[in-house]
């Protein structure tokens, strides 16, 4: 048990260590501490899941919980559970994020942050770890806020910026919105279920006993969480902005912790999910959308790191296929193959980056000869994305599109088409990238950044292998997954299908035969559609900022002219009465005046010292009156809000005296 | 178990001290923290009555949890009130904004 305690608490405590602690001799050794402690993490993780892998029998490997709150008589616990799902996902996290740590010695060196960066590193790690351990989906729920934070916190590492900045605000609103789904869903659970445990949720006899309808609304509630963590459509319009923060954050934030959350949850309630078809089958119209869109935009972006995050959304779109057309395997398969490529391909990204300083694959080409060991690890993940055998990514994208032909044939269709383009756009970004004339030369990265390449390449390579039977489907068995047969001629015709988006972008790229700016052209309005991202950023902007914007001004506008106006017609009425009243005053008045104070000049001579003396004096009395009272009042609007705040509490103390002593009330 | 007097001695010093920090500090953010002494204050007697007077029913914890979401908001609006009256005045001592003087 204490051995899968400290699994997240050792990357807490590096990261509390580092960002708490005021000595200088801790800040300055931040990047050892944080390696060390994951280092320490990741042994103990494999160590699980070897235990797990050799765990006969039901029910979670390690089972713990504590009493956290009790509220009325319901408890609310905290707890850790190991299953063979979170045994898995524990050792990509911290596999990745060792990998990621080591690089970023080399690629963050130098920063005048860097102890910083380690600590929220740690923290990401913690966080992602917590989660996948959560043994409740209440504690699932607050550790995914946390991924959140962490999160928002690297994207905008380089805050002084202003892209970073936005991008980090962006992400951090978006997922938000999904956040608000994947809560109505937890306190749906709450109410449906009485309790926040998986064991009793998803394992219990209530789940058979509880209506398809509201089992679907709950399904649909956490699925768009899930949608907003793991980019699927439309709320993946984040992602491709979190590029702005440092590339091994990319990596880690695409391969193993903040992407991958959202297909985590949909894995772990995944019992739920199967009670509920109809959710099932959105979360695979919505992968299949997804995917087919990410590809396409990523064949128009010329920005590495943007490539690289349309892929992305592209294979989580794969991923939640996988898990909708019902087969967790293929899913959870995709998201550890794809947690190896992805990683690589963006320290490779970084490598390249970091060599020439810019991102613009226009500005590169005929990297090959500089950077060798970056160059041929970025082929082995190029190949293993494209899913050419025997490569991870070819078995794991078999196993999604074996899944959606038993599915769903439009949607087969569509994910061969998607593997067809994810050929052709990642060969389109080798080609570009290390291919052709070299307009900059590169250096190869120091060994820090090279050795992370080289382990994840040869993972990359072989990982899809556990899987095979080969390996006696060691992967199918762990995840207590379906197991479907391969069909040989659907892996030739996937084959088929990379191999031919590999040739296009040979013929287009390299040998430049295929004219790209002529067939642009040729089908301009699609170019243009898919080349602006489908419009998803402006319709969002539309809705919701100008939405709100405009809310606020027709607010405004009220205010201004119907409250305001309110109070200035009263003001111009009594200004029109007043009008006419001089105007009576000056003709009637005054002429009846004029003559009557002839006929009274006499008699006002007398009454003029009456006047003076006794009407006058009465006058000024009342006005000095007035006067010293509203100065005396004057005195208590003073504006200083302190003595406003004495005055309340002044009266608070009154009414308890007269309370307590005087018997009142 | 901890006897009720406590949590209401306890509530009431809290209380007593966000009284005096809104009375005497002059910072705007100073007040701000004050303000959720006061908050904390109520919470506490919420919970202690809750536990102590109806241990059955969770209305006053739930209550209490409400508090704590409402001040979140409460001091969201309030920092950018501060953030504001910063940008216009350069100052967020009370003492120096007085523009609603009579």
């Amino acid at each position: 048990m204490l051995n899968v305690l400290l699994i997240p608490a050792l990357p807490l405590l590096a990261a509390v260590a580092i960002l708490f602690a005021a000595s200088p001799w801790l800040r300055e050794r931040a990047s050892r501490i944080a390696i060390g402690a994951i280092s320490v993490s990741f042994l103990l993780s494999l160590v699980v899941l070897l235990q797990a892998s050799g765990h006969e029998g039901h029910g979670p490997l390690y089972e713990g919980e504590m009493r956290w709150l009790t509220l009325g008589t319901t408890d609310i616990s905290l707890g850790i559970m190991v299953d063979n799902l979170s045994a898995l996902m524990l050792v990509i996290v911290t596999l990745v994020a060792l990998l990621v740590q080591v690089y970023s010695l080399g690629y963050m060196h130098g920063d005048p942050r860097f102890s910083r960066y380690y600590g929220f590193l740690s923290l990401f790690t913690f966080s992602m770890l917590g989660l996948v351990l959560s043994d409740n989906i209440l504690q699932l729920f607050i550790f995914w806020e946390l991924v959140g934070l962490c999160s928002y916190l690297l994207i905008g590492f380089w805050n002084e910026k202003p892209a970073p900045q936005l991008a980090q605000k962006k992400a951090f609103l978006v997922t938000k919105a999904g956040d608000l789904g994947f809560f109505l869903g937890v306190m749906a659970i709450f109410a449906l279920f009485g309790s926040f445990r998986f064991e009793e949720i998803l394992a219990g006899p209530k789940l058979a006993l509880i209506a398809p309808a509201a089992l679907t609304f709950i399904a649909l509630a956490l699925f768009f969480g899930a949608m907003g963590k793991s980019a699927q459509f439309p709320l993946h319009i984040w992602l491709p902005n979190a590029m702005e923060g440092p590339t091994p954050v990319s990596a880690l934030i695409h391969a193993a912790t903040m992407v991958a959350a959202g297909i985590f949850l949909v894995a772990r309630m995944y019992p739920l999910f199967e009670a509920a078809p109809y959710a099932l089958a959105v979360v695979a119209i919505v992968g299949t959308v997804t995917l087919f869109m990410a590809a396409t935009i990523a064949l128009t972006v010329f920005d590495i790191k943007g490539v690289l995050a349309y892929s992305t959304i592209s294979q989580l779109g794969y991923m939640m296929l996988g898990l909708g057309a019902g087969s967790l395997t293929a899913g959870m398969f995709h998201l550890m193959t794809h947690a190896f490529f992805k990683a690589l391909l963006f320290l490779g990204a970084g490598s390249v980056i970091h060599a020439v300083h810019t991102q613009d694959l226009r500005e590169m080409g005929g990297l090959r000869k500089d950077m060798p060991l970056t160059f041929w690890t970025f082929l082995i993940a190029t190949l293993a994305l494209a899913g050419i055998f025997p490569l991870a990514g070819f078995w794991s994208k078999d196993e999604i599109l074996l899944a959606a032909w038993h599915h769903s044939r439009p949607l087969f269709f569509l994910a061969l088409a998607g593997a067809f383009m994810t050929a052709l756009y990642m060969f389109r970004l080798v080609f570009l990238c290390f291919f052709g004339a070299g307009k900059k030369h590169g250096h190869e990265s120091p060994d820090s950044m090279t050795r992370p390449l080289l382990v994840l390449a040869v993972l990359s390579a072989v990982a899809g292998l556990v899987a095979t039977p080969l390996f006696g489907n060691w992967f199918q068995v762990f995840i207590h997954g379906a197991h479907e047969e391969p069909s040989v001629w659907l892996m030739l015709l996937s084959t088929l299908a990379a191999g031919a988006g590999i040739g296009v972008a040979y013929l287009a790229y390299f040998r430049r035969a295929i004219n790209v700016a002529v067939f642009t052209q040729a089908i301009r309005p699609l170019y243009v559609l898919v080349k602006n991202k489908y419009y998803v950023d402006e319709v969002v902007d539309l809705v919701f900022v100008k939405g709100s914007l405009l809310l606020g001004r027709v607010l405004a506008w009220l205010d201004h002219s119907l409250v305001d106006g309110a109070v200035n017609a009263v003001a111009s009425v009594a200004r029109l009465v007043s009008k006419a009243a001089a105007l009576i005053d000056t003709y009637l008045i005054d002429g009846a005046v004029n003559f009557a104070g002839w006929l009274t000049r006499a008699l006002s001579r007398v009454s003029g010292l009456f006047d003076l003396y006794v009407v006058d004096g009465a006058v000024n009395l009342g006005a000095w009156l007035t006067g010293g009272f509203s100065s005396l009042l004057r005195a208590t609007q003073s504006g200083q809000v302190q003595s406003y705040v004495m005055v309340v509490f002044a009266g608070l103390a009154a009414i308890a005296v007269l309370v307590l002593f005087g018997g009142m009330i | 178990m901890i006897p009720l007097s406590h949590y209401l001695a306890l509530s009431a010093f809290v209380f007593c001290a966000g009284v005096y920090g809104l009375l005497t500090r002059k910072s705007a953010l100073s007040l701000y923290i004050s303000i959720e002494l006061l908050f904390n204050a109520a919470n506490l007697n919420f919970i202690a009555f809750s536990r102590h007077i109806a241990p059955g029913n969770p209305a006053g914890q739930v209550f209490a949890l409400f508090t704590i979401a409402i001040s979140a908001a409460e001091f969201g609006v309030g920092i950018a009130i501060i953030l504001l009256l910063f940008r216009q005045l350069r100052t967020v001592r009370v003492s120096e904004v007085a523009a609603m003087k009579g």
